[in-house]
């Protein structure tokens, strides 16, 4: 089964918007879209390291990511404004990641597999690697939930049962960076940001509850995802964007059929 | 005015004692300093609240009130001092206001659990027990300002607080509001006999119902029973301001003891006379 690629895109984007689904409902809850985004960008720049010290395109994302998640989240706290400190240092990261990779002389690097994914081409080994990513994005999700929902709500509440507000932004810091690993051959690092905050945002008209919002935000990017891949199959258009495309379309429909349903 | 304690004098009272909490002390600070960016909020705090007591902070505001119930939690960081917790302190806090994302579906039950799950029964008998009996399916967004801050009572009884925290818990409710919350809380407190350690500048309201009145402006002015503050010449100079002259004019009255009629009362005298209604 596994051997269809078809199959195994199908597969690895199922496994990022499980992963995606509830981290994304987060990134909504807690106006963290834009940070979400510049993490994504910096990916280009972990894609240039990995190829010039040949060590896997996942573990040089991984460590970009986080270290530029890491970045903002002290810039930030320094009480520099949030939205200049993440403009700078996303555009500066996509910037210097399509900078460094154009050195990459014996190389044929293809830019746009890592601007816009390239879901067709997961083989297993990266099948395996991007379930295990999102199986621990999910499996660290469920296990912070309580506190993670509790500090996003207010810190001080958090604080007040006893709960560190700081261990759970660094939990979700590490969540981001997973997701943005795992996702950059699913949907390329310009569309990871959409992947998140997308099925989210369609799926807060459907939920009642936290946990009913992020099992919808599973459930449509995952639609999502088989939506995408059968568009892309039919009319031969990039499978990334497809996705993206496909998520956009369930969000538009969702508002008025939210609205509808909400009135019941 | 046996129970006044002064800065001075509070820092000696205390200082004596050994650093480790005594039997009875929930929370104890000793020479407590918070700052931000500049200088500091808040020097010089030698405080204990001990269970069971009462302790209302009053002061105007930008005296650093929320600032010493945040560093009294943990929230913010000491600058110098220290402050020390009862290990395992069970605190109820009802923050002074708290947003919910429109992005969030949160109903009222949800709320309740967190962050550990509570049962449905105990969730049905604390909302009995705040007068909000049934509204658990509803979503926290619907609510009144008076139910939502019930609401919030309610999540910080379900943890069986040892301490139950009130940041201004009434601002943005009317008098009458205002007033049921606080009988909401006498008689919360009268069941469950926790400590309460509450914010307000509600002076009229909390008054009354406080062991111990600590009053606030960047240090701590003074601090003792609610009688002692009220007679403290630091607590009158700190809440003459805005009503200075009546003030003037009412002590110009009280010296001379003639004529009390149409003169406005400063808000200290009013709360000495509601205190007095309510004692006898």
């Amino acid at each position: 089964m596994l051997d269809d690629f078809l199959v195994r895109a199908l597969l690895a984007g199922l496994c990022v918007a499980a992963a995606a689904g509830p981290l994304g409902c987060f990134v909504v809850w807690r106006r963290m879209a834009y940070f979400g985004d510049a993490t994504a960008h910096a990916a280009i720049l972990g894609v240039a390291l990995a190829l010039a010290f040949s060590i896997s395109i996942f573990a040089g994302v991984l460590l970009v990511a986080l270290a530029v998640a890491l970045m903002i989240s002290v810039l930030a706290g320094r009480g520099w404004a949030v939205d200049t400190t993440l403009g700078v240092v996303a555009h500066s990261g996509l910037a210097f990641g399509l900078v460094a990779v154009s050195f990459q002389p014996t190389v044929r690097v293809d830019l746009t597999a890592f601007l816009f994914g390239d879901i067709l081409a997961v083989s297993r080994a990266d099948l395996a690697v991007i379930a295990a990513g999102s199986a621990l994005v999910a499996g660290l999700m469920a296990w912070r939930w309580s506190a993670l929902l509790t500090a996003t709500l207010s810190e001080d509440l958090a604080h007040a049962a006893g709960l560190k507000p700081a261990r759970e932004r660094l939990v979700l810091t590490v969540a981001l960076a997973l997701v943005v690993a795992v996702a950059l051959q699913v949907v390329g690092a310009l569309l990871i940001a959409a992947m998140l905050i997308v099925p989210a945002a369609a799926a807060r008209n459907f939920a009642r509850s936290p946990e009913g919002m992020a099992l919808w935000a599973v459930a449509i990017g995952g639609l999502a995802v088989w939506g995408g891949l059968r568009a892309s199959l039919i009319w031969d258009t990039p499978a990334g964007p497809s996705i993206v495309s496909v998520a956009a379309v369930i969000f538009a429909l969702a508002l008025p059929l939210g609205a509808v349903l909400g009135r019941r | 005015m046996p129970d006044l304690q002064r800065c001075g004098v509070t820092g000696v009272l205390q200082r004596r004692a050994a650093p480790a909490l005594a039997d009875d002390a929930l929370i104890r600070a000793e020479g407590l300093a918070v700052a931000f960016g500049g200088g500091p909020v808040l020097r010089d705090v030698d405080l204990e609240i001990r269970r069971g007591e009462i302790v209302t902070i009053v002061g105007p505001n930008g005296a650093g009130k929320t600032v010493l119930l945040r560093a009294l939690l943990g929230i913010l960081p000491a600058s110098r001092g220290r402050v020390a917790r009862r290990a395992g302190l069970r605190v109820g806090y009802v923050p002074q206001r708290l947003h919910i994302d429109a992005a969030l579906p949160m109903p009222v039950h949800r709320f309740l659990s967190l962050p550990a799950r509570q049962s449905r029964k105990a969730q049905a008998e604390v909302l009995a027990r705040v007068g909000l009996p049934g509204v658990e399916r509803q979503s926290m967004t619907t609510l009144s300002g008076g139910q939502f801050q019930r609401v919030l009572l309610a999540r910080a009884l379900l943890s069986a607080p040892e301490l139950l925290v009130l940041d201004e818990p009434t601002q943005g409710l009317d008098q009458p509001g205002t007033a049921a919350f606080y009988r909401l809380i006498a008689a919360v407190r009268a069941e469950l006999g926790c400590a309460v350690l509450s914010v307000s500048h509600d002076l009229n309201v909390v008054m009354s119902a406080s062991d111990r009145v600590i009053c606030v402006n960047g240090h701590i002015c003074c601090a003792g029973t609610p009688q002692a503050v009220l007679d403290a010449p630091e607590y009158r100079a700190l809440f003459g301001h805005g009503t200075g002259g009546a003030l003037a004019l009412y002590r110009h009255h009280h010296d001379h003891a003639h004529d009390h009629g149409g003169v406005a009362e400063p808000p200290a005298l009013e709360a000495e006379r509601e205190r007095d209604r309510e004692v006898g």
